[in-house]
């Protein structure tokens, strides 16, 4: 077939060629004015100071890139972006993980966990945000509590676990943090579920039959086969908890001077609020560095586990 | 003796589903009571929700719903979302499955560069480019247009699409394109007439996981739309929050508004959706 392509006439061959390319055009321009250009200027705004607005530009090499080295509020963002990653990954996989390994055996209702527990995900960030804003409210009227969290611990007989939960900047961060948590476990347990059950039950019976019990079969068979899947979820879920931003504005929005700054509200915020275009994009690539240096740390280790 | 031993066993088991059944429940119940909260709490009035907390409300009150969809703006916002949720997965599905067709079935120069790129955009995380993209469309005057969010929006699901799409056609058996070639039929009629059809799965897939992506979308949409006449709900609704004085029953019936549409959508295509993000879990 392509030998006989070959001999043919090199005309209508050529304009077959164009015909093919006029098939990805659309994409690659698309792709082209909202990817690549985008990621080009990027790169080329982070050497310049601009306030967005101005026409000309000013050339200052590296220095937004001095200047974020020293800049406490960015740094210190990112160390709140680490500690809703650090949560999400001990409390959200393993609450995750516990709930794929408690429906990967055959009880009844499993079908309808797996709907419910995938609830939390489909909902928006705002909506979620905004949902448990209203919970942990603080505010009192005529001596009551409004917000039902502070309500049921004081109908319960524990006021003294009353709290300002979004106002006060120790419990803030952790509210996000746990929040973001329960709109993210259904997405674990599913993947992790579709782990579970790609495991040959032979495996286990043939475990059993040599005589090991429950823990033994899960550390011996269920967590060398899952950890595929358990690094696919980690690096997802580290990607995914650093760049949180919307529940940070959902929930606290601009109330906590800096407590609950993330990365990405940072960037926002030199965008929007300060007009530092230049130092916006600085970053943005910053950011998006130390990402792919985590993701890549990450896929490193995946390969030595593999060859061990 | 070895009576005993069953019985003994058939206990301890019994205990174990029912702990079990009892954790799995306490959570399903997490996931449930918010959402249970969110649509209680727009059903009461602006004096009885700060006083009244038992769990279901004497009186059901729809006014909130019939205020934020009218003086709360969110009639507008519901259109626009549907609008821009509609017209964004119908852009992917016809820009991503040419691309994705011509990948996997045509030959060209240059092929495997242009799928590596799209490859590569969805590998490289570039968390602050809503700057630049915000910088371009400013100088090409389409910022506060509907035009404008919609072809930003195209092209944020543009590459995985591509992808999934792409791996699809490779495993498709190209027995009938043939014989519809043989009938003299055209590439792009091919690709109209026989690939889309037999394709028909995977684009379900890309529809529900596009459609759930843009309905929820916040960040592009509070850069790009600033007239609350082209706002999406989810935009819509932190105007809401950012006013002095919240009016929570009020929001309350914005979130369900908001909320509901995408709960449906997943209630009836749940099987769908955890299918395809089980089946990419495994890929990836």
């Amino acid at each position: 077939m392509s030998y006989l392509r070959l001999k043919a006439f090199s005309l209508p061959r050529t304009l077959g060629i164009l015909e093919n390319y006029l098939f990805i055009l659309p994409a690659v321009a698309i792709f082209s004015i909202f990817y690549v250009y985008p990621f080009y200027e990027i790169f080329n705004l982070s050497l310049h100071d601009w306030n967005g607005i101005s026409l000309t530009r000013q050339f200052i090499g590296l220095g937004n890139f001095k200047e974020l080295a020293q800049d406490k509020i960015w740094w210190s963002s990112i160390w709140h972006a680490g500690y809703i990653t650090f949560i999400a990954l001990t409390f959200q996989n393993a609450l995750a993980f516990a709930l794929a390994l408690a429906c990967d055996q055959d009880i009844r209702m499993r079908k309808f966990y797996r709907i419910v527990f995938y609830i939390p995900p489909v909902l928006s960030e705002v909506v979620v945000g905004l949902i448990w804003q209203w919970i942990l409210y603080s505010g009192m009227q005529d001596g009551q509590h409004i917000g039902l969290l502070n309500y049921f611990l004081n109908w319960v007989g524990m006021p003294h676990l009353v709290h300002n939960w979004l106002s006060d900047p120790k419990t803030a961060l952790t509210c996000v943090a746990i929040v973001h948590s329960w709109k993210g476990f259904g997405w674990g347990f599913i993947i992790l579920l579709a782990g579970l059950q790609t495991i040959d039950r032979q495996l286990y019976e043939a475990a059993r039959v040599d005589g090991a019990n429950s823990w033994t079969m899960f550390r011996h068979v269920t967590i060398p086969m899952m950890i595929p899947v358990l690094l696919v979820v980690v690096i997802l879920t580290i990607l995914g908890s650093m760049q949180v931003f919307v529940l940070v504005l959902s929930m606290v929005g601009q109330g906590l001077v800096y407590h609950t700054e993330v990365p990405v509200t940072r960037i926002l915020a030199s965008m929007t609020g300060t007009n530092q275009f230049g130092y916006a994009c600085a970053q943005g690539i910053v950011f998006g560095l130390l990402l792919m240096v985590i993701s890549f740390i990450q896929i490193k280790i995946s390969k030595n586990t593999k060859q061990a | 003796m070895s009576i005993l031993n069953i019985s003994g066993y058939r206990v301890k088991s019994m205990a174990k589903s029912t702990l079990t059944h009892a954790f799995l429940i306490l959570v399903a119940l997490t996931c449930l009571f918010p959402l249970f909260w969110m649509i209680r709490s727009s059903l009461m009035s602006n004096e009885t929700i700060f006083v009244n907390k038992s769990l279901f409300p004497s009186e059901f009150n729809f006014h909130n719903y019939f205020v934020a969809w009218t003086e709360g703006n969110f009639g507008v916002y519901c259109l626009n979302s549907l609008l821009y949720t509609a017209s964004v997965v119908f852009g992917i599905i016809l820009v991503s499955s040419l691309a994705a067709y011509a990948f996997s079935r045509l030959e060209f120069p240059g092929k495997n560069f242009f799928f590596f790129m799209f490859l590569a955009a969805m590998m490289i995380p570039l968390p602050g480019s809503f700057v630049p993209l915000y910088v371009l469309m400013n100088k090409i005057g389409l910022v506060n247009t509907r035009i404008g969010y919609i072809l930003c929006m195209i092209n944020v699901g543009l590459s995985l699409s591509i992808f999934l799409l792409k791996t699809f056609f490779d495993k498709m058996p190209p027995d009938l394109e043939d014989a519809a070639r043989i009938d003299g039929c055209t590439k792009l009629g091919i690709w109209r007439h026989v690939a889309l059809p037999l394709a028909r799965p995977a684009i379900a897939v890309i529809v529900i996981f596009n459609s759930l992506n843009v309905w929820n979308e916040y960040i592009l949409a509070t850069l790009l739309l600033n007239d609350k006449g082209l706002m999406p709900l989810q935009r819509g609704l932190m105007v809401f929050q950012g006013s002095h004085s919240v009016d929570y029953p009020l929001l309350m019936a914005g979130l369900t508004i908001a909320a509901a549409p995408i709960l449906l959508v997943y209630l009836v295509m749940q099987k769908h959706i955890i299918k395809g993000l089980s089946s990419g879990a495994i890929v990836g």
